[in-house]
């Protein structure tokens, strides 16, 4: 797979208030950086700080008020299938079973039925949900929806994976092993990732780099390269990962990269 | 009387899908109901044998029973009970296609289009709160005294529940689940061949079945005016020599069917979209 750039340049999001001659929201301001493929960048902030937006925008699913997000050098101008979204709430399909929902996007461009199931027969194996490919998605467990919502994703062969929260509602269990997996499965692909949490400890986790995002209105106020999911792949377990000194410096400073930014919020409100 | 002791039971428990609290035996719900059944079916013998009310007005239920039988091995006005029935269920059955093909496509134009909206509407509003014997007349002298009127009149009195059933599921579907078809690269027709047109079909149905219903009562209905077959001219022909005994029958017959009809449409829910009663 050729190397791929997805570029937000000067980034800014308003939305009109709802009151007329209100002061339009600031949502997202002078919002610049850049994801390649190969790398995993988890996007960090509380609730508020325009994460999802921003999500948004890569999706293509909202344009931004100023500037633009490039895909190569190119504005993205709407949703496409090279950059797929995983969302919080799974958005699978229960009128059909899982095999069909990971065809979904093959059906979308028109390959024939033959290839479908052969290709995504192959990614719920990659997922290690082979056994459930009849089943139908209320048959199956939180985490094993989450498993056939990436291979959907993948089966758009997309160059960027969108990760809205994915692993959010799954409980701690759960959530440590997709974690695992989900680093797994986005080294396999090749493809860039970016992941929106809340969860500092997912964050250093997971990432190449973390992006701190500010509210009101959102900002990056902090990008840092972390290096825990490259030993993470290697073989190390979480928990030595985070009883490590590096671990805990990063995490602490991170969690006072967020707090710092609350007084200021509530004088606001 | 299972769809409601059914629903009751839902209200009623709290426990997990799939298993029930443990508590004390008491009698159950359908018991209740089939001895209120028996007591009325025996206070309705008593009051006949004891002439309380003559014969004309009351006939006792075995009598009611036996014409019963008369009405399904020889029939009445020139035609059997299965004769009468088919004809109705005929009416009803071509009215649901004719509304469904209609309804559905109305349906999505009002939830998806600002204009549809506009347009489809006032229209909709019109018909709705309409009682559907106001028009009948009207459609009568347009289309003539044949099936076709009252094909159309039951229709007519089926299609805004199938529109706003329709526009109310459009309307329902998840954000995401259109935006994740977008985001794998859907064109609109995709989207709503693919995501909103399944999505809807939980509701769609729905609106079928409670239209089903109204669509058997306008039938029966539109049968007492203008008909020469069908379960409403037969109980209306029947009034009209005092032949009360198969007036009795034939609206026992009529709320049989209707239950049928509920039973089975609520069967069809299930089958066809699973999902809507499991989320």
């Amino acid at each position: 797979m050729t190397r791929s750039t997805l570029t937000f340049g000067n980034i800014g999001l308003s939305y009109r208030s709802r009151d007329r001659g209100g002061e339009p929201q600031r949502v997202l301001d002078s919002i610049n950086f850049a994801v390649s493929s190969g790398e995993f960048t988890v996007i960090i902030g509380r609730s508020g700080s325009g994460k999802t937006s921003l999500l948004n925008l890569a999706a293509g699913f909202q344009l931004p008020t100023d500037g633009s997000v490039l895909l190569d050098g190119i504005p993205i101008r709407g949703p496409g299938a090279e950059r797929a979204v995983v969302f919080q709430d799974d958005a699978l399909y229960p009128w059909v079973n899982a095999r069909d929902n990971v065809a979904f996007p093959l059906k979308l461009r028109g390959v024939s039925k033959e290839n479908r199931r052969k290709r995504a027969d192959a990614l719920l194996s990659l997922v290690g949900l082979s056994h459930a490919a009849d089943r139908r998605i209320w048959e199956l467990s939180g985490g094993m929806r989450q498993r056939v919502g990436i291979a959907r994703a993948l089966a758009s062969e997309p160059r960027f994976l969108l990760l809205d929260e994915p692993l959010g509602a799954l409980d701690a269990l759960t959530r440590t092993k997709m974690q695992g997996f989900l680093l797994d499965i986005w080294k396999k692909s090749g493809a860039g990732a970016l992941l929106i949490t809340h969860s500092i400890d997912e964050a250093l986790l997971l990432a190449t780099r973390v992006i701190v995002l500010s509210p009101n209105p959102g900002r990056i106020a902090a990008s840092i390269d972390t290096g825990f999911a490259a030993e993470l792949l290697a073989g190390a377990t979480p928990e030595a990962l985070r009883s490590s000194g590096l671990f805990k410096r990063t995490h602490e400073e991170l969690t006072g990269l967020i707090h710092r930014l609350s007084p200021e919020e509530e004088l606001a409100a | 009387m299972t769809i409601v002791a059914g629903l009751s039971e839902k209200l009623s428990n709290d426990a997990a899908p799939g298993t029930t609290a443990i508590r004390r035996r008491r009698v159950p719900t359908s018991v209740i109901s089939a001895l209120t059944v028996l007591a009325l079916l025996l206070v309705w013998h008593f009051a006949a044998a004891a002439a309380l009310v003559s014969p004309v007005f009351l006939p006792p239920p075995l009598v009611v029973a036996k014409s019963l039988w008369t009405l399904v091995t020889e029939g009445f006005v020139d035609s059997t009970l299965a004769q009468h029935a088919a004809a109705s269920l005929g009416r009803v059955l071509a009215a649901l296609v004719a509304s469904v093909a209609i309804g559905v496509p109305a349906g999505l134009l009002i939830a998806t289009s600002r204009v549809g909206r506009g347009i489809l509407d006032p229209i909709v509003e019109f018909l709705r709160p309409l009682p559907p014997l106001a028009y009948l007349p009207l459609i009568i002298i347009w289309i003539g005294i044949g099936e076709a009127s009252k094909v159309t009149v039951i229709a007519l009195s089926m299609l805004p529940s199938i529109i706003i059933a329709t526009a109310a599921g459009v309307r329902a579907v998840p954000k995401d689940h259109i935006n994740a078809a977008r985001s794998f690269g859907a064109t609109r027709a995709q989207v709503l061949l693919h995501v909103i047109l399944p999505s809807s079909v939980p509701s769609i149905l729905t609106g079928t079945r409670i239209a089903l219903g109204t669509g058997w009562s306008t039938l029966v209905a539109a049968e007492l005016v203008a008909a020469t077959r069908g379960l409403g001219f037969m109980i209306q022909s029947a009034a009209q020599f005092l032949v009360t005994d198969v007036v009795i029958a034939g609206i026992f017959v009529i709320a049989i069917i209707a239950i049928l009809l509920e039973v089975v449409a609520r069967a069809l829910e299930r089958w066809i979209a699973p999902w809507a009663s499991v989320r």
